[in-house]
């Protein structure tokens, strides 16, 4: 450790900052403006740097890091193209919540506002998409800057911070002295929830007849599985999830719905419908989970606990809003409660739902589906993977068939909805995680999103499993344009397009396997688990026009619910 | 319903630009904001007229107190309060016009700023709906142009004493 106030450069400062918040790995790509940051990272060693293919990419990598261990993920790029390349995975963590902190290059201070070579205004671009950023005009505001992004990143609402470095500043020379301290006075999350608040909601659950845990990935990112675990076993409590909320409760366990909104299960669709107590912990009652908000749980009393006021009535006006950290406000809550609830009508309900209306997917015909190669991969890893999911049916059919046993788990982007987050996404998360195996799931439209970073896979030899479900098809677009748009499948058919994506895999050294049939599955996944020192990829080429269901359309209510594919037939 | 909304924000760069960015991506309104330092030179007061239904005015409130560099931020709609705007009024007068000019604004305790040949230019004080009757009435001269400042606003009396005693201990 090096003492305080000796004078270093603006390049060792970084280091040094990043030394002390525990940084292990650096997704960045270098260019002209970060030139001086690189030529000291060559001498550094207690950290690793990633070089990535495009900057998006490692956006996406400091995500699928972050989102599976809980750390916050680092990004450093140049100015200009480089920066402006890192803004839709900074949106995307913006939305999801993961705590990143992007370093930006930026032109000399001086030259700044006068359109120099690659200059982008990166502050002003992003600052609608940061929970806050930073533009360093003076090397000796650097070491308190790099504290407090880290501390805005990872606390509170997590979230992504950027920090802009003009080239003079990273130049410069100054005392060296890191703060021990943040001193934010207008930043200050809250994390107790509010002690009567907490009684109240535990008498009115303790009173419900019908009540139900609507669990989102604010439990996640507090930690705070366990104790939900505990409250809801302990009091016998039915549990339905949002997409970034999978794995927060073991998908295996009995009182596990699954996921609820637009492509949710019937009964947890039904039980959010019919019950008479919600308590929203860690969801913000995004419109793929309410529908038609006038008539979202319309019986229910309300309780909304959440770190982030904004969220409290934004889209869901609640009866009982409880401000603070998910996990302590749990725990609390499950201090105050004491036997075991008589549910057994309300399970009996709930259990009826689930056998009038189960999933259901055609497993006679002989034909590939995407829901069997993940009832195949569930069962093979036993709901202990990593999954890194991309955007559209696959997705969906994700959340609905692979059994998450484990938080920090399912990694998708859900609030963005990036198409290409998966592939690189899983790449952060291998690095992050070495004892259960990442698998990234694509479809063969996002697939070939952010595909230059396969070789970022393969050159650092990380085991991961890729696989592409191929239709075809823009799938979910595809159904949209089947169910509400005249069957018109205007630019959604890759039949023709498509690369060939074992041959690609091949071209970037991977491991490549392809099949249309289901008999092929066991064995090609056997044989991908046991390769483990590198990457594969796996084309599975399913049936191109199956939907995914059920569906409540956009805005519609649970009773509008599609559970499967009208026949012409019955139609008239 | 109108609300004017006072925000304490660190006086730094950026800080302002934080709050509109965040009105234009939410898709709030802003009838007029104005921003100044107040008596503690790191610390602005920005003073905000909006317009919306409780619910969005209780985002706006809470939007605004997530942004990082927000101190304070004080809903002074329905309180006892002080509210202010300053407009500079530039006015054609004729033969004979002048003095029906100058006597409406020494009506409403204005002053005049500026004057030649074609126009006067008058500054007026008050309450934003004092500003809006003396432009009704200078309307018909015909109004060469015209600078609004935007309401500022501070809490009456001993409310104030009691903000400052907060803000003081922080």
């Amino acid at each position: 450790m090096r003492t305080s106030k000796q004078m270093l450069s603006g390049a060792e400062i970084f280091f040094e900052c990043l030394k002390r918040e525990k940084v292990e790995y650096i997704f960045g790509y270098p260019g002209g403006a970060v030139l001086k940051l690189y030529e000291k990272l060559y001498d550094v060693d207690y950290l690793k740097h990633i070089l990535v293919r495009h900057e998006q990419g490692a956006t996406h990598m400091a995500e699928g890091y972050a989102k599976a261990t809980g750390k916050v993920g680092v990004v450093l790029v140049t100015s200009g193209p480089g920066a402006t390349n890192t803004v839709t995975g900074i949106a995307d963590a913006y939305m999801d919540s993961v705590p990143i902190v992007v370093f930006t290059g930026q032109v000399a201070t001086h030259l700044i506002g006068n359109d120099a070579f690659q200059e982008a205004d990166i502050v002003g671009i992003t600052r609608p998409i940061t929970k806050h950023n930073f533009l360093v005009r003076d090397v000796n505001e650097l070491a308190t800057i790099i504290r407090k992004a880290f501390f805005i990143a990872s606390t509170g609402r997590p979230g992504p911070v950027l920090v802009d470095l003009p080239k003079d500043v990273i130049n410069a020379v100054c005392e060296f002295e890191y703060p021990e301290k943040v001193e934010l006075r207008g930043y200050k999350p809250t994390f107790l929830g509010h002690q009567n608040q907490i009684k109240k909601a535990a008498e009115i659950i303790k009173n419900a007849k019908r009540p139900l845990l609507y669990v989102g990935g604010g439990v996640i990112m507090s930690n705070g599985y366990r104790e939900l675990r505990l409250f809801a076993k302990e009091n016998n409590l039915p549990v339905t999830m949002t997409l970034q909320g999978l794995g927060a409760f073991p998908g295996t366990d009995s009182q596990s719905l699954g996921m609820l909104g637009m492509h949710g299960t019937y009964w947890a669709n039904q039980a959010v419908n019919n019950c008479d107590v919600l308590v929203s912990l860690g969801a913000r009652f995004d419109d793929r989970v309410t529908g038609k908000v006038d008539a979202f749980a319309t019986n229910a009393y309300k309780i909304h606990v959440d770190i982030d006021p904004t969220c409290i009535d934004k889209n869901v006006i609640v009866d009982l809003p409880i401000v603070g950290d998910v996990k302590h406000v749990l725990a609390e809550l499950a201090a105050e409660m004491n036997s075991p609830l008589p549910l057994d009508d309300w399970w009996e309900q709930i259990n009826s739902w689930r056998e009038e209306c189960p999933l259901h997917y055609e497993k006679n015909d002989g034909k590939l589906r995407t829901e069997f190669i993940l009832e195949k991969l569930s069962d093979k890893t036993k709901g202990e993977a990593v999954i890194v999911s991309d955007v559209g049916q696959h997705q969906m059919w994700v959340s609905q068939y692979y059994k998450f046993n484990n938080p920090r788990s399912h990694l998708t982007s859900g609030g963005l909805g990036t198409m290409g987050f998966s592939l690189p996404a899983s790449i952060g998360a291998a690095f992050g995680i070495k004892d259960r195996p990442v698998i990234s799931i694509s479809g063969d439209g996002g697939f070939q999103m952010n595909l230059q970073e396969l070789i970022t896979a393969a050159y650092n030899k990380l085991p991961i499993k890729f696989i592409i479900i191929n239709n075809s098809f823009l799938g979910m677009v595809r159904q949209w344009q089947e169910l509400f748009h005249a069957e018109k499948y205007s630019f959604t058919d890759l039949s023709a397009s498509n690369p060939n994506f074992v041959k690609v895999g091949e071209a970037f050294g991977l491991k490549s396997f392809s099949t249309n049939s289901p008999n092929d599955v066991d064995s090609i996944l056997d044989e991908a688990f046991s390769i483990n020192d590198g990457p594969v990829l796996m084309e599975f080429k399913v049936v191109k026009e199956d939907m995914v269901f059920p569906i409540i359309p956009s805005g519609a209510t649970i009773n509008e619910m599609m559970t499967k594919r009208l026949d012409p037939k019955e139609m008239v | 319903m109108k609300h004017t909304i006072s925000v304490l924000v660190e006086n730094q760069f950026g800080a302002f630009n934080r709050v509109a960015t965040m009105f234009s991506g939410k898709g709030f309104n802003i009838h007029s904001i104005s921003i100044g330092e107040t008596e503690t030179p790191e610390v602005s007061r920005m003073t905000i007229v909006t317009e919306g239904e409780d619910k969005i005015m209780e985002q706006v409130v809470k939007q605004l107190n997530r942004l990082i560099d927000t101190i304070k931020v004080i809903d002074l709609t329905g309180q006892n309060r002080v509210e202010r705007e300053l407009a500079l009024i530039t006015v054609f007068y004729q033969k004979g016009t002048r003095a029906e000019i100058i006597s409406i604004s020494d009506i409403f305790r204005g002053n005049v700023v500026d004057i030649n040949n074609k126009t006067v230019t008058l500054e007026i004080t008050g309450p934003p709906d004092k500003i809006d009757a003396v432009v009704n009435v200078l309307e018909p001269f015909g109004i060469k142009e015209m600078a609004r400042s935007g309401t500022v606003a501070l809490k009456r009396g001993e409310q104030l004493k009691h903000e400052k005693i907060l803000s003081e201990q922080k």
